[in-house]
């Protein structure tokens, strides 16, 4: 380190010629720095860590490197969970879509993949969501905000020329998993053999709804775990290669969490959801390869990379040492991320395009699986055809034009970003260890102590922004009267294409063969009283018979009980 | 004599159930001195009537992420069926800008979208209060 340097200031060449040891320059800097910037701010992340000026290998240096790091496909999987990383797969490009009838979802499905979309996934309507069928709610709400799929037959239409069995199907499908039911009866008719099924059950996680997002609530807790369980045990048996499980960070994340809690949190669900399935007898080398995340990434850029990077090495550790999973694939940290809607701002609508950007880099960069990008009118609406496409055209452009996947974990090394991984992991262990001590995530939830330290950060964070410690652009500085375009106007489905979609229900449910509908609830009423048998069998059973949605969450809420929502002030 | 704190109903309607916002704006207006009904998610129209009712509210504030703004009207109906016309409106998330006329010509005071400042809505809901208060008052006959 003391070898001769030419530069280009020679009337400075005395001082500078011989470079002096870390030390010294070190002192000299901090002196320097500190006449330079008289007062000084303390900058914190949003996970509350104090962030420095600047990182040497004071705080991180390369003799750490093996401990810390190693490479790609091989543990702690730091650097990423498979050898090739986007080198050699670039992520799956998975745009969430959820609109109008079955027959609107299909239109827009058909037109996301011409784009280049790789995979589907589907929202069902908020109707759904809380556990009726379409007759039930007001109509002025069906499908706004997702797709009305009450039965099988709407399923195949919404599902109408998509290659079934060659293509990934993401359903947004909480417990009792009826949209899975739905894909099934498809491929039934379509002679689709189910070990060719494949995709996730995106919203299974029961945990994360109790908590963050009362959308979901539909079965008691308790039953909920049944369920769930059940699920996992059907699914690993005759659906290969279906994810049933999928933790979903983002929730907990866009309810007010902090990245290291949000980390925290979902990886206590996933050993919490990992132990029910082993203490039902199942091998974590069957359960863990097909368990898979799902998070938020925040445009807080370097704290999202450390937050995934730090995840992927506690569950890896948690995997083998805790879960005693012996297989490598168990060990692997898989994650879909969704560019957090939280950050974009309703002013200024198109400002959203640059910061989907960033978060989209974010993403990359953590070494993620799958992305979602959001459109720049998310903060108003369902997005619009032109708006969904350049949310897809963000990442093609982050992909192709910025060669934004020629190196695996390009930022891997760099002092900042490693030492606040190590920081982040410092953080999400402590959060880990609470929810530990409360019993685990299913105790800590129900007693509301998650709930309590969510709605404080949310509160903490909303303070920063009122303060202006948080600064969003065109909501608390470079406000402007006029927001540079008019907003979207916001998706709204043919009132009269969605009256006919209920009328053409009714008379389906009228018209219907009365006897294996009645069997089918029976067999799956009784299913939900005997621990022996397997609930989410029967509910594929009854969905192929004509069953609807409504029917199937109503039998299963009268057996396993419906909770009201736990408000914690 | 100090007047008794002004009574105010937060909740939600229709289908979603994302709270975020619902329990940030609550904190705000219970630290301003009022009092703060708050429900979960989901309520029906008839629920939240009569529960502005027997809790005699004089401001119901509607959360509404997930377009569930498009049956405030059916409240506001509901409402002033139930001798309730008196009680200020206000709804708070996202509502498209083509929207806000509709919500304006049913009754709704004021729309809060993201971002609003915490004075504002607190300066609003005391207003519209005090306004229910004199009208309550006014049409019981007795002078404020």
């Amino acid at each position: 380190m003391s070898e001769q340097i030419s530069i280009d200031a020679p009337e400075r060449e005395e001082e500078q010629l011989t470079l002096p040891g870390f030390d010294t320059a070190e002192r000299q800097w901090r002196g320097d720095y500190g006449r330079q910037i008289s007062s000084d701010r303390r900058i914190f992340n949003r996970s509350g860590i104090e962030i420095a000026p600047i990182y040497s290998p004071q705080d991180w240096d390369s003799d750490r490197y093996m401990a810390d790091l190693g490479f790609p496909g091989q543990a702690p999987y730091a650097r990423g969970i498979y050898p090739t990383m986007h080198r050699g797969r670039t992520w799956t490009q998975r745009q969430l879509i959820g609109l109008g009838t079955p027959a609107d979802y299909n239109e827009r499905v058909l037109q996301i993949l011409d784009m280049g979309a790789t995979a589907i996934s589907l929202i069902p309507c908020n109707s759904g969501f809380r556990g009726v069928d379409c007759d039930e709610v007001p109509p002025q709400l069906l499908g706004t905000c997702g797709t009305v799929v009450n039965t099988v037959d709407h399923m195949d239409t919404a599902l109408a020329g998509v290659p079934l069995g060659q293509i990934s199907t993401a359903m947004n499908d909480p417990t009792p998993f009826t949209l899975l039911a739905f894909v099934l009866g498809v491929a039934k008719r379509r002679g689709v053999p189910f070990e060719k099924i494949s995709g996730t059950s995106n919203q299974s996680d029961y945990i994360s709804h109790y908590v963050a997002n009362h959308m979901f609530y539909r079965l008691s807790q308790p039953g909920s775990r049944r369920v769930l369980v059940d699920h996992v045990a059907y699914c690993r048996e005759r659906l290969p290669n279906w994810n049933p499980i999928s933790v979903v960070g983002q929730h907990m994340q866009q309810a007010g969490a902090t990245p290291a809690e949000t980390m925290g949190f979902t990886l206590s669900t996933g050993i919490q959801y990992a132990e029910d399935c082993i203490a039902r007898g199942m091998d974590p080398d069957v359960v863990l390869p097909r368990l898979t995340f799902f998070f938020d990434i925040s445009i807080s850029f370097f704290e999202e990379i450390a937050k995934f990077r730090a995840g992927r090495r506690i569950w890896a550790r948690i995997a083998k040492d805790r879960l005693g999973a012996k297989d490598p694939r168990s060990w692997r940290f898989k994650f879909h991320a969704q560019t957090s809607g939280v950050d974009l701002t309703a002013q200024q609508p198109l400002n959203n395009i640059a910061r989907v950007a960033v978060q989209a880099m974010a993403g990359i960069f953590s070494g993620l699986q799958s992305m979602h990008t959001d459109a720049y009118d998310e903060a108003i609406t369902c997005p619009t055809e032109e708006t969904a496409r350049i949310a897809v055209a963000t990442q093609n452009i982050l992909r192709e034009e910025a060669h934004l996947c020629d190196v695996i974990d390009p930022l891997g090394g760099s002092y900042y970003l490693e030492t606040l991984t190590n920081r982040m992991e410092d953080e999400i262990l402590a959060v880990m260890e609470k929810i530990d001590a409360a019993g685990g995530m299913y105790e800590a939830v129900g007693s509301g102590l998650v709930q309590t330290m969510i709605g404080q950060s949310a509160l903490a964070a909303q303070e920063k922004i009122e303060t202006g410690e948080e600064k969003i652009v065109g909501v608390n500085c470079y406000q402007s009267e006029d927001d540079g375009i008019d907003q979207p106007a916001p998706y709204r489905p043919d009132p009269d294409a969605m009256a006919a979609h209920v009328a053409a229900f009714r008379r389906f449910r009228a018209d219907r063969d009365t006897t294996p509908v009645n069997k089918a609830i029976d067999a799956l009423r009784a299913a939900a009283n005997d621990e022996t048998e397997n609930v989410f069998e029967r509910v594929v059973d009854a969905a192929e018979v004509g069953v609807t949605h409504g029917e199937i969450v109503g039998a299963l809420r009268d057996e396993l009980g419906f909770g009201n929502p736990l408000i914690v002030a | 004599m100090t007047p008794p704190p002004i009574r105010v109903l937060v909740t939600k309607i229709g289908l979603d159930g994302h709270d975020r916002g619902s329990r940030v704006v609550a904190a705000y207006l219970r630290d301003a001195g009022m009092e703060v009904i708050y429900t979960p998610p989901w309520q029906q129209i008839e629920a939240v009537v009569n529960l502005a009712m027997q809790e005699d509210v004089d401001v119901i504030g509607v959360s509404s992420l997930a377009t569930d703004h498009l049956i405030v009207p059916d409240l506001i109906a509901a409402l002033r069926e139930a001798g309730l016309g008196h009680v200020g409106i206000i709804v708070g998330g996202i509502v498209p800008d083509v929207e806000y006329q509709m919500l304006h010509d049913a009754g709704v005071e004021r729309i809060f979208g993201p971002g609003s400042p915490r004075e504002e809505i607190v300066d609003c809901v005391s207003g519209l209060g005090r306004r229910a208060r004199d009208a309550k008052l006014n049409s019981a006959g007795v002078t404020p």
